[in-house]
């Protein structure tokens, strides 16, 4: 079925659009977009296939929303998260495409890993799913995975994402090896021997509560050092999760030397702040932790100019077991596919970002550095599509969530901004029943 | 006055009214221990119940002769912490204890933050035995009572703590109560021993113990957990006892009528010189009876009494 859009708020940063329009989507791509197009299409005739008209008045209509860091679970931990379940979390989020991350168990850091994802991506239905393979053999930091067979399956990038990768020199040849396949490598920054032990940011209120801390330059250490790698060996590196004031200036100013670094940060960072932990509330332990108020504002201004490329949710669920302990012994994670529009938003409220540029970062942008042709509603592109309220009030009832996980610290906030329908490769995927 | 709280958990949270009552009722206290016949029937009826993660004997003593000596009924529990061994959570334990009907539950618990979760899930009082390493609220009071035994004030007292701040619960729980009461404190340790930002809670900061303990009132020493050793927080318990350890010799620093405490148990000869220990300053064994009145005082006021 053809579908016709009309009438919303088209904001598409790729071909610097935002102007209220039409978008006809034919045989699931973007076929035209322009004002009061008719229904039937360009190419009308009595033959012409049953058409659905979407009424978008006061709605934005986005590129399909990409989120390039989440974790699945499956294979391995499908009681947390199943690539199913994440894929509607996904599209209840607006997401239209994702990248999930390889620490299943097994890990991805093989072929037929890589396939058993993408097949079950395919079964769903639902989202565009995108594989991260590991660096190192089992993330284990030694030997390399089989990048060139990994791409060929559909790896779009590669990453030990909930470790870090210790050694330099593995570093430096991940980032040589991986530019020759033209995929990035995406690195969870973060020295283990400075983070040892720790289970907050390192700062007033680790000492307030006798927690151990994690030090800001755990992760900056490893920015520095990964940008260095980088800019000597003229590879792609792309940070994980920036969620410090000295990472956020380490990128910046490798930026302006050329060096070709990408970075995302996720809505906890811009959202809250250390002191949030004064309870002990488990919910808000992930890695890296929430950071100061300082490290806050400057998330803020990196988003705003520029130096952090992307949004992500690093979706990461776990369930009450994991949760529901000592807060010393809880995992690490929250989930953010069905929160992050509704919290990104808020930049623009806060005159952070403008709606354009938030499209950017957390469409176009995450969709350029994993090489996705994705992230843009020009005409003949994959009619992936993200449909808006941003007038729409509503409070995070986490009992509603699609994820099968329920760890959310946001549970009750008041937020604005709720998607309506979401369109992959031109079906109507959601639609809000609210 | 009634002391308007279902749970002990901390200093930080507590008033100074609600500090000067737990501390005015336990001095109430210390002359039934002094009885023939050490008992009352105050908190006859009443379940207290010590749940200890952590072994302590000292502590949970202390508590058990408290809560026998107001004629409660006591039942200990001692279990090993596990993050790993599957099985019963500790919120598990929590809601079958509760299902008990006990009147208040004594908590020890390695990992900070554990009572604040039992408060959480459970309708008794809850009193915080000591969290990993971020509150001992019973140690604060008693020690806070002996320094009003002794120095018959707390306000404008210098009080130098010396140790290992960034592990320790007592040290947290006394900065927190002693500069509430008005106390100017100090504390003294090797800055791998310094948590970030420690001087934001209104202390002084030294890093050699000399100047730590200079014309104090009273010094408190920590004890010092030998295992830190592995991870480089210092070189060897050698060097810890020459640079950090109180000898006679520092004592002199210190004001003539200083008084020396320690949470206990302490390592002889590592953070206090045997001479000190057993010295004429040394205020250690009167901690101990403090703690008994002191915890007879919270048992006393969270079960309603006033
Ligand atoms: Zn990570
Ligand atoms: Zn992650």
């Amino acid at each position: 079925m053809n579908l016709l859009i009309k009438g919303g708020r088209v904001v598409d940063p790729s071909q610097e659009l935002d102007a209220k329009m039409d978008i006809l989507v034919e045989n699931g791509k973007i076929s035209k977009i322009g004002k009061d197009l008719p229904a039937g299409g360009a190419k009308a005739s009595r033959k012409a296939p049953a058409i659905q008209v979407l009424d978008a008045h006061n709605l934005l209509v986005l590129p399909g929303l990409v989120d390039m860091h989440t974790h699945l679970r499956e294979p391995g931990y499908e009681y947390k998260e199943t690539i199913e379940t994440g894929s509607e979390a996904a599209l209840a989020g607006g997401f239209t495409s994702i990248a999930c991350m390889p620490n299943t168990d097994p890990i991805n850091d093989n072929r037929s890993v890589t396939e058993f994802i993408i097949r079950q991506a395919v079964k769903c239905g639902l989202v565009n799913v995108y594989p991260v393979a590991a660096v190192s053999k089992g993330s284990e930091g030694k030997g390399l995975t089989e990048f060139g067979d990994l791409v060929e399956a559909g790896a779009v990038a590669f990453s030990d994402d909930g470790k870090p990768v210790m050694t330099g020199g593995l570093m430096r040849r991940a980032l040589e090896y991986a530019g020759s396949f033209g995929v990035p490598i995406i690195s969870h920054c973060e020295d283990a021997t400075l983070s040892a032990g720790g289970l907050m940011n390192e700062g007033l209120t680790s000492t307030e509560l006798g927690l151990p801390g994690i030090p800001s330059i755990s992760e900056e250490v490893m920015v520095a050092r990964d940008i260095l790698i980088a800019g000597y060996t003229e590879a792609a590196v792309h940070i994980a999760h920036v969620s410090t004031a000295g990472s956020v200036d380490l990128i910046r100013e490798a930026k302006k030397r050329g060096v070709r670094v990408t970075a995302e940060t996720a809505p906890h960072y811009f959202c809250l702040s250390e002191e949030a932990l004064t309870e002990f509330d488990t919910r808000l332990k992930m890695n890296p932790p929430l950071r100061s108020v300082g490290d806050v504002a400057a998330i803020k201004k990196g988003l705003w100019d520029g130096t952090l490329d992307a949004i992500a949710t690093d979706h990461a669920p776990q369930s009450s077991i994991e949760k529901e302990v000592e807060f010393e012994y809880a995992a690490n994670g929250i989930i953010g596919l069905e929160t992050s529009l509704a919290l990104s938003l808020r930049l623009v409220a806060e005159d952070v970002l403008t709606l354009p540029q938030l499209v950017e970062k957390m469409s176009l942008n995450p969709a350029k550095i994993l090489r996705l042709n994705k992230g843009t509603l020009k005409p003949g592109a994959d009619a992936d599509i993200t449909i808006v309220d941003p007038e729409k009030a509503w409070t995070v009832d986490v009992k509603k969530f699609r994820s099968k996980s329920r760890n959310s610290p946001f549970g009750g906030w008041q937020l604005k901004g709720k998607v309506i329908h979401t369109i992959v490769g031109g079906t109507v995927k959601y639609s809000n029943k609210e | 006055m009634k002391l308007a709280r279902k749970d002990i958990l901390g200093i930080r949270d507590l008033a100074v009214e609600e500090i000067n009552l737990i501390l005015d009722t336990a001095e109430s206290f210390i002359e039934v221990s002094t009885r023939e016949i050490k008992k009352v029937p105050t908190l006859r009826g009443v379940t207290v119940m010590n749940l200890f993660y952590e072994p302590s004997t000292r502590t949970r003593t202390s508590f058990e002769i408290a809560a026998k000596r107001l004629s409660a009924d006591t039942i200990n529990i001692s279990t090993a912490t596990s993050s790993v061994v599957k099985g019963e959570t500790f919120i598990d334990t929590a809601k079958n204890l509760e299902a008990m009907n006990p009147d208040i539950i004594v908590l020890r618990h390695s990992a900070a933050g554990a009572p604040h979760m039992l408060s959480r899930v459970v309708r008794q009082s809850v009193i915080n035995a000591g969290d990993g390493a971020h509150e001992h609220p019973t140690q604060a009071l008693l020690d806070m009572m002996t320094i009003r035994e002794k120095k018959k004030r707390i306000a404008g007292l210098k009080v130098s703590i010396v140790g290992d701040i960034a592990h320790s619960r007592v040290a947290r729980s006394n900065i927190y109560g002693l500069t509430k009461m008005g106390a100017k404190v100090t504390v003294g340790g090797p800055s791998t021993m310094m948590p970030r930002f420690i001087d934001r809670l209104g202390v002084e900061v030294h890093h050699h113990v000399d100047d730590a303990i200079r014309d104090a009132d009273i010094i408190m020493m920590l004890r010092i957990q030998t295992e830190r050793q592995d991870m480089s927080v210092f070189p060897s318990l050698r060097e810890y006892a020459n640079l950090f350890g109180l000898n006679r010799k520092r004592v002199a620093l210190a004001k003539e009528d200083v008084i020396i405490m320690h949470p206990g148990p302490m390592n002889r000869g590592v953070e206090i010189s045997p001479d000190v220990a057993d010295g004429p300053y040394s205020v250690i064994l009167d901690q101990v009876t403090n703690g008994v009145a002191v915890r007879m005082a919270l048992l006393y006021l969270l079960s309603g009494g006033n």
